[in-house]
């Protein structure tokens, strides 16, 4: 293993023409890897959590992919009908990329590494900026000491961009490490929708340790999605920081279907009045998939609003761990925090950890948070029985309806439809 | 060609006997009604025909074209060409008006066979236009947030959809308006035929102006007590229940079935 990240953390010399600031960071990254102590079970951000599921040394940096592979790859990389542009990423290697009208907007729209070299300062005003708060530092210096690649999008001020932007990040090959990363900043008064699509060339077993950061400037407008899609052996690791402006909205859902252990950390920072974040996620788990799921609605300013809806559906001796903390600062006065955890459980051997929080420092707020666990209702089953449609069938729609609600949630209807077929297509077994 | 309840007696799972030996034969092409006072064992006949898990079956037989059913699950009799509109529709989050119908007919092609898109929907809309349902209507939640109107259209718009040998249309109208009554009432008519036995299921005579039977029963203690034509639906409207109940002997009423 003589490529093993804990030796040689790779991409310090990843970048071409890697800036001073760069380097250093990436190089201390690697020592805070090195140095920093495996998360134990023991810590409250890994409470109930499997950290036997795997290993970062049995992983190496990713190697490229074969031509015939990234062949096969770029028709199974289309998206929303709708979309405005693609970038398409096999082992952490930009592969292919649409051009897009959306420069002559003034949108900036690279791979990252393009970024680095044509926006500097842009790129470092963002990047990684962010603390982990989930014990997660370790993962985000892994992250940081490893990212080769990704998306830097950004949205000037006013600019609109109607249709969504996406990315493909292709994992290809067993034992292999990927790093994706997104960097979306709009500015004020700006809009624009982007989807992260994951996915796993082959059922085999690799590691990928993501970031995806959104800088929502005010009054501007974001939604983010992000379909996982990994294969059933692959560790996944995401972590995503939102930051939201005075008067502006993100909307982020998460599609969590692939992975063996998949842990998605995601925190909304809502820093000034109006600001607003929703935070949706569709999970299904089945096998002996985990699925370990931390929030943070973070509250930092009066006025504030955030939306949290989280739904699960366990088949087999599947696990899903959600933690979720809404935090209102001391002068957020006026908040409005809601959370709301919905687990749907298809088997007796799966289980549902739900731990929500809350953290309230201010007067005349309204939070509420709530988790509930159940099983197919009985009466919706009669019904759809009743129409001739098998239990399984109906198993399968009414789960299927369980977590479309939250897919609905988002406006664009090419993108949903999309997504509604991922969803249709990860339940056909069941 | 019919649907024959033959001694049917049921009750509650591990609970009460509710029906105790009802008969009756719904020729193909005819509609009955089947009128009775609250508890006297309406619902509990329409949902044992369906097959809900909540009743047990422990004497008798339901026979669909000679078919005896009570063995089948649910689904099976649906498919079987039974049909129950319910009183109480139910709210399935997330899943589509049109995802929803497209499964229960997909439900009835062979393994491999696929429902044609433009088809479907051509049909589906034919009949939404006949129950006056707006096009919207197909991409929202099956019967989530909809009036007990759109809910009995929603019913009527099913059956008018699956095509089925015999609908039992449960309550049909209860939380209906005059207006709504005419609509659903007008497109149960449309379907009347030669190819349909229907069984319409009410409290109150005033379903049985707009869609007139063939046949009256009356339905006490979980039995058929008399059966008429539908002069006896407006004379149960004029004297109300308890005329029919003081006619019968209340050993009659209060017996327990005799059970083999």
């Amino acid at each position: 293993m003589s490529e093993s990240l804990l030796q040689a953390p790779p991409a310090a010399e990843a970048f071409a023409n890697q800036p001073d600031w760069l380097r250093e960071a990436r190089q201390q990254a690697a020592l805070r890897f090195d140095a920093l102590p495996r998360p134990s079970r023991t810590d409250e951000a890994w409470r109930f959590s499997n950290l036997r599921a795997f290993d970062p040394q049995d992983f190496t940096p990713a190697r490229p992919v074969a031509l015939e592979v990234t062949d096969s790859l770029l028709p199974l990389s289309l998206g929303a009908d709708s979309h405005a542009g693609s970038l398409v990423f096999a082992n952490d290697k930009l592969v292919a990329r649409t051009r897009s009208a959306v420069a002559d907007q003034g949108v900036i729209w690279l791979p990252l590494e393009e970024a680095i070299e044509q926006h500097p300062e842009l790129v470092q005003r963002y990047f990684m900026r962010s603390e982990a708060l989930f014990g997660s530092a370790k993962h985000l210096a892994l992250h940081q000491a490893s990212v080769r690649t990704g998306t830097f999008l950004y949205v000037p001020k006013g600019v609109k961009v109607e249709a969504p932007l996406q990315a493909f990040h292709w994992i290809a090959g067993s034992g292999q490490s990927i790093f994706p990363h997104t960097l979306l900043i709009a500015e004020e008064g700006s809009s624009v929708t982007f989807v992260d699509w994951f996915k796993a060339h082959s059922d085999s077993r690799n590691l990928a340790c993501g970031v995806h950061d959104l800088h929502v400037g005010q009054g501007a407008e974001v939604h983010y999605v992000s379909v996982q899609d990994w294969s059933r052996q692959t560790v996944a690791l995401h972590s995503n920081a939102t930051v939201v402006g005075a008067g502006g909205k993100a909307v982020h859902l998460s599609l969590h279907l692939g992975g063996s252990f998949a842990r998605s950390e995601s925190v909304s920072h809502l820093r000034g009045a109006g600001a607003r974040s929703e935070m949706l996620a569709a999970t299904v788990a089945d096998g002996a998939q985990e699925f370990d799921q931390r929030t943070l609605q973070d509250h930092c300013s009066p006025d504030t609003s955030s939306d949290l809806l989280y739904k699960n559906a366990l088949y087999d001796e599947a696990k899903t761990i959600f933690a979720g903390l809404i935090r209102v600062a001391p002068h957020a006065h006026r908040t409005d925090a809601y959370q709301k955890v919905r687990n749907l459980v298809l088997s007796a051997e799966a289980e549902a950890v739900s731990l929500p929080g809350l953290e309230i420092l201010a007067d005349q707020v309204r939070c509420s948070h709530g988790a509930t666990t159940g099983e197919i209702n009985a009466e919706e089953l009669f019904y759809m029985q009743a129409r001739g449609i098998s239990e399984r069938d109906a198993y399968r729609l009414i789960t299927y309806g369980f977590l479309n609600e939250v897919i609905e949630r988002l406006p664009e209807n090419s993108l949903r439809v999309r997504l509604q077929e991922a969803l249709q297509a990860r339940l056909a077994g069941h | 060609m019919s649907l024959v309840i033959h001694n049917l007696h049921a009750r509650v799972v591990g609970g009460q006997q509710i029906l105790r030996g009802l008969n009756l034969e719904i020729e193909k092409g005819s509609v009955h009604a089947i009128m009775g006072p609250n508890g006297s064992g309406k619902s509990t006949l329409s949902k044992v025909i369906a097959g809900h898990p909540d009743y047990e079956v422990t004497e008798g037989e339901v026979l669909l074209d000679g078919v005896n059913v009570l063995g089948m699950e649910p689904d099976a009799r649906s498919r079987a060409g039974l049909f129950l509109a319910f009183q109480y529709p139910v709210e399935i989050p997330g899943v589509s008006n049109a995802n929803f119908i497209r499964a229960a007919l997909q439900a009835r092609l062979a393994a491999g066979e696929e429902l044609e898109a433009t088809e479907y929907y051509g049909d589906l809309y034919k009949e939404m236009d006949r129950l006056e349902i707006p096009r919207n209507f197909t991409a929202r939640s099956v019967n989530e947030g909809f009036s007990g109107g759109e809910k009995k259209r929603n019913e009527v718009l099913q059956m008018a959809m699956l095509k089925p040998s015999y609908a039992i249309l449960d309550e049909t109208d209860s939380g209906l308006d005059i207006d709504a009554l005419k609509v659903v009432s007008a497109g149960v008519n449309a379907l009347r035929g030669p190819s349909l036995g229907i069984l319409v299921i009410t409290h109150y005579q005033r379903l049985l102006d707009y869609i007139t039977p063939d046949v009256v029963h009356v339905l006490v203690a979980g039995r058929i007590v008399r059966s008429a034509g539908p002069e006896l639906a407006l004379e149960l409207e004029a004297k109300g229940y308890d005329w029919i109940r003081d006619e019968l002997s209340e050993a009659a009423l209060a017996a327990e079935p005799v059970h083999a």
